[in-house]
């Protein structure tokens, strides 16, 4: 892939030229600008779902799931366990392609391309749609190999653009700091928290628009969760975020918009602020207040 | 000692109290096999190697013999000849060359398979395989020696003439033959104990089935993989049938896979089997041969060891 060598790695490492999504960086300032003071802003849709059904065999996991993710800003999914909500997110990155009892059918749109669609590049996709895993998974191979992996996987490059790769996304996930002088030691000899914050570094290192967060604190101790929070409220300028959470508290002061899911499907979705202060739907209510799940 | 005497908070049928000397009794009488059964292996070891020792010593004072000489020369007669040769090397030369023509072999292509059985095949098809290879472990060594010869030998022949009826490159492709259902298995298993976090997070970043496999999955189960190879070496230099019936009975330097060799268990075979008495400096040479060959596959062991410590990697 020679058109994807790129000239100056720190514009084109968040948009290395492929067409699915847009350019993620520059969108963002404009509409920044547009309306810098309240709320959430103007939002452009990222993800568009439409009818969305999904099974694993027989059992019915999601039911006529409609809804838009906004783009470049995080989008937390809330619900009891066994809900949907994974499943739904391993869907975006067809994850789920790994499962052979899987299925899905309806509209499943990332930027207006058909996710669902057979035509769809999964490696492709997958570099556009990051994952961050419930449990940190850093490979076994040292820091360096672990955020390098992906770059190495789709480009070639040159080992000084590798490096700054390395530590650019290490820096964006708030890891270089910690690691900067031991770039060459086992990734599993970081704490929990720093291994997540790697596997976040490592996700960002192949480009994505989208990160795709799979309960990503629930293995992490509260200081670990505040830290990769605070990590979440910087991407957010850059990605679109689209986090699972059993946590009440972290979806109320993370998130901007929420989404309620039950037994698979999509109860409430909307406002952060006004799902856990107003909530439409009386099971939402019951839920955030902790009466059931 | 108090007695414990609770009373439950429900009142469930009671029945009547086991008695605790018979518990006790019982305990002891475990404890008591267990450390017989533990003594009694070990002890058999112990035994082996002592037996060996003593018999390889008695070897090394004989008139006829010199230690330096066995561990230095290249020239192994013990049965012809006037003048009688006790160098190790050419014996050693033949248990190397048939093990090495079997690794290359049996090594790349257990990989393969593994990889293929663990990352690629439907579980269906798994569900077949793995109990087949499993099965064909377990055929006796004697079956594939006889494959050698009336198999691979007169098709390795036809191949190429300069292969003699019996010849290295055969009892090589047999032990391999023997040594693949080994390695597959054990090396799927490792493969297989790679979580599953780890493959999905390479997925996660566009990583291909094959990427998986090969950047991220075997890395991460290496030592596992290393000690099934190594597995598969020490019981290839151990292997005695196959080599006693297709690789032939003249010990020779050579790295010549087509000629005719003689390993240092072919040669242990030859002496217990009557063709020399149970006396004398060719019978105490298969001793001081044993006590090399256990050398060998001592130290395979502890390489073995040695691997799995420095590149285990500790999940959870």
């Amino acid at each position: 892939m020679p058109a994807t060598i790129p000239k100056h790695p720190e514009v084109n490492m968040m948009n290395p030229s492929i067409p699915l999504p847009p350019a993620p960086a520059e969108h963002d300032k404009t509409m920044r600008k547009s309306d810098p003071s309240t709320g959430h802003g103007d939002t452009q849709p990222a993800i568009e779902v439409a009818g969305f059904d999904a099974w694993y065999g027989d059992f019915h996991a999601l039911k006529n799931m409609n809804m838009v993710i906004p783009e470049k800003r995080i989008t937390a999914f809330i619900g009891p366990s066994g809900c949907g909500k994974s499943t739904f997110l391993r869907w975006i990155n067809r994850m789920n392609d790994l499962v052979p009892s899987a299925r899905a059918a309806g509209t499943l749109k990332l930027h207006g391309q058909d996710l669902l669609d057979s035509s769809t590049d999964v490696v492709e996709l997958r570099r556009h749609v990051g994952m961050v895993f419930q449990k940190p998974n850093p490979f076994p191979k040292n820091i360096y190999d672990n955020v390098a992996f992906g770059p190495r996987l789709h480009l070639r490059m040159s080992r000084v653009e590798l490096d700054q790769v390395v530590e650019q996304s290490l820096r964006s996930a708030a890891l270089w700091d910690e690691v900067k002088d031991r770039l060459k030691s086992p990734a599993l000899s970081l704490s929990g928290g720093q291994q997540q914050r790697l596997c976040i570094a490592r996700a960002i290192a192949v480009g994505p628009s989208v990160l795709l967060m799979d309960e990503p604190c629930s293995a992490l101790d509260p200081r670990s969760t505040a830290a990769i929070e605070d990590l979440m409220a910087q991407l957010r300028n850059d990605y679109t975020i689209a986090i699972v959470t059993h946590n009440m508290q972290q979806a109320s002061r993370a998130s901007d918009y929420s989404a309620f899911m039950y037994q698979g499907e999509l109860i409430e979705f909307g406002d952060t602020e006004q799902v856990f202060t107003m909530p439409r739907n009386e099971q939402t209510q019951n839920y955030i207040t902790g009466r059931f799940g | 000692m108090t007695a414990i005497n609770p009373q439950p908070a429900v009142s469930l049928p009671r029945g009547r109290p086991k008695s605790k000397i018979l518990r006790r009794v019982r305990e002891s009488c475990i404890m008591a096999g267990l450390i017989g059964c533990g003594v009694f292996s070990i002890a058999t070891t112990l035994t082996i190697i002592v037996i060996l020792s003593v018999e390889a010593l008695r070897f090394f004072r004989l008139d006829e013999v010199s230690f330096w000489g066995f561990i230095s020369g290249t020239k192994w007669s013990p049965l012809l000849g006037a003048e009688k040769h006790f160098g190790v090397w050419p014996l050693i030369c033949g248990t190397l060359l048939v093990t090495a023509v079997a690794m290359a072999v049996a090594l790349p292509l257990g990989l393969i398979t593994a990889i293929w059985l663990s990352e690629y095949a439907k579980p269906k098809v798994r569900a077949v395989i793995k109990p087949v290879l499993e099965v064909l472990a377990g055929i006796p060594t004697v079956v594939f020696g006889f494959f050698a010869l009336t198999v691979i030998t007169p098709g390795l022949r036809w191949l190429h003439e300069g292969f003699g009826v019996y010849n290295a490159a055969s009892a090589g492709l047999a032990v391999a033959v023997m040594c693949l259902p080994i390695v597959t298995s054990l090396a799927e298993d490792a493969l297989r104990a790679v979580p599953r976090s780890l493959r999905e997070g390479a997925f996660g970043l566009g990583a291909t089935r094959f990427e998986v496999a090969v950047k991220v999955v075997t890395p991460a189960a290496l030592s596992g993989i290393v000690a099934a190879f190594l597995l598969a070496i020490a019981r290839a230099v151990g292997e005695t049938m196959i080599v006693a019936l297709a690789a032939g009975a003249s010990p020779s330097l050579t790295l010549d896979p087509r000629s005719e060799v003689q390993p240092m268990t072919g040669y242990m075979v030859q002496i217990f089997l009557g063709d020399a008495s149970n006396y004398g400096a060719e019978y105490y040479s298969s001793y001081a041969v044993a006590a090399t060959l256990f050398l060998m596959t001592l130290l395979l062991t502890l390489i073995g060891h040695r691997v799995r410590v420095r590149y285990r990697q500790v999940y959870e």
